[in-house]
């Protein structure tokens, strides 16, 4: 791959979805980009390149977007946030909202929607939830994925991948093509094609946001941009889920991490920053 | 030396060594019988803390197994998993009823065993 071949398609990633890819990361492109050169007829990265260089080249320039950005997801994924969920965030929430009003909740990177569908099971599970209207909105720059997760049918290899036997008895049904996820907590999720750097505000106010290994593809400017933007979406007591490797440290002062609670942030107020950490975002 | 142990049931031997291989990986004694009854005369002999259970085996199936160690030995001890390619819900439905904590569905790879084996705590 020559060097105005990598530029072109990092040039192309960073403006449409602020991914950030440096020359160490040519298997990557490799290995996401080797269907659309099969499917294209094309002999290579450098062939591709050229594609997208020429006119009307918009429907490739979609493809590349969407290949680079679909990242791998499962059930449950890295069980922390979801028992925070669980015993803090969702009670908590509950409690300080006025019957009748919905809890909102955020899955920023919706991918094919096993993290959205995981924070519905969490919700249906709380017995205090019961009639608390859940409003869950998955979203994503990848088309593809979204179409899956609106599906909500999986593989038996997705399914057994963190829903444990119980989940799996209450919340699936076998279907001859895999599992598809009941009715009712389908109900509960709408999923958005929505682009994270674009404007966020038609999607409302959150009371709990799920914006986990996103960030960590996005250079610092654009990680403090995005987090500012979350920011304006969520509301003053509500809480934000980061991925484990990912932090706010350094990066945005408009979020101080829930203590004693590896990935959950709540907002910063005046207090914090004189280094009160917010006793009430448990 | 391996602080827990898993008695692995399954009439398949290959599907016998590819659990073991993966289990004494992670630190498992791991124990081996290929029906429901051999798998009970090893509890009788020493109860190990969990169980891998194929349903369909000659002899006494996993069904009968769990119902018989359960019976014996109370509810919770051990844990039990079954292993399994019966996949319909009415399966994993009397699995629960009778004491399974955690249901595989066959074909496992190592990912999905070891997930189900850090869903019931194992890991």
């Amino acid at each position: 791959m020559t060097p105005t071949t990598l530029e072109t398609f990092a040039g192309l990633l960073r403006t449409r979805s602020g991914l950030v890819i440096g020359a160490d990361k040519d298997y990557l492109l490799q290995s996401r980009l080797a269907p659309i050169l099969k499917a294209h007829g094309l002999r290579d990265l450098d062939a591709l390149a050229a594609r997208l260089r020429a006119p009307a080249s918009e429907k490739i320039a979609d493809e590349i977007v969407e290949a680079m950005t679909t990242n791998e997801t499962l059930f449950f994924r890295d069980g922390t946030p979801f028992a925070h969920l669980r015993t803090h965030a969702l009670p908590r929430l509950h409690a300080a909202r006025a019957p009748g009003v919905a809890l909102r909740i955020w899955s920023a990177a919706a991918s094919s929607g096993q993290e959205a569908y995981s924070i519905g099971i969490t919700s249906l599970e709380l017995a205090e939830l019961r009639n608390r209207a859940i409003e869950i909105v998955g979203t994503d720059i990848a088309r593809e994925p979204l179409a899956r997760a609106r599906e909500g049918l999986y593989s038996q290899f997705e399914m057994q991948r963190g829903v444990p036997m119980q989940m799996l008895v209450k919340y699936f049904r076998k279907d001859p093509a895999g599992w598809r996820i009941d009715q009712k907590l389908r109900a509960m999720v709408q999923f958005r094609e929505w682009n994270l750097l674009g404007d966020l505000r038609p999607l409302g106010q959150f009371d709990i946001v799920f914006c986990r290994n996103v960030l960590i593809y996005f250079d610092q400017p654009t990680k403090t941009r995005v987090l500012a933007a979350i920011a304006r979406q969520i509301a003053p007591d509500g809480v934000l889920y980061l991925g484990g490797a990912e932090t706010v440290l350094g990066v945005s002062d408009r979020f101080v991490a829930v203590p004693g609670e590896r990935g959950a942030y709540a907002l910063a107020t005046a207090d914090t920053h004189t280094a009160r950490a917010p006793a009430l975002a448990r | 030396m391996s602080d827990r142990s898993c008695l692995v049931v399954d009439d398949s031997r290959v599907v016998r060594k590819v659990a073991r291989r993966i289990l004494e990986e992670h630190g498992f004694a791991v124990e081996e019988a290929a029906d429901g009854q051999q798998a009970l005369d090893s509890c009788h002999q020493r109860m190990p803390d969990c169980i891998l259970l194929d349903w369909n085996m000659p002899v006494m199936n996993g069904l009968e197994f769990l119902q018989a160690l359960r019976k014996e030995y109370g509810p919770d001890n051990p844990t039990v998993l079954f292993c399994t390619t019966e996949t319909e819900m009415s399966f994993i439905e009397q699995a629960i009823e009778n004491g399974a904590q955690e249901f595989i569905m066959k074909p496992f790879n190592e990912e999905i065993l070891l997930g189900k084996f850090a869903q019931v705590g194992l890991l």
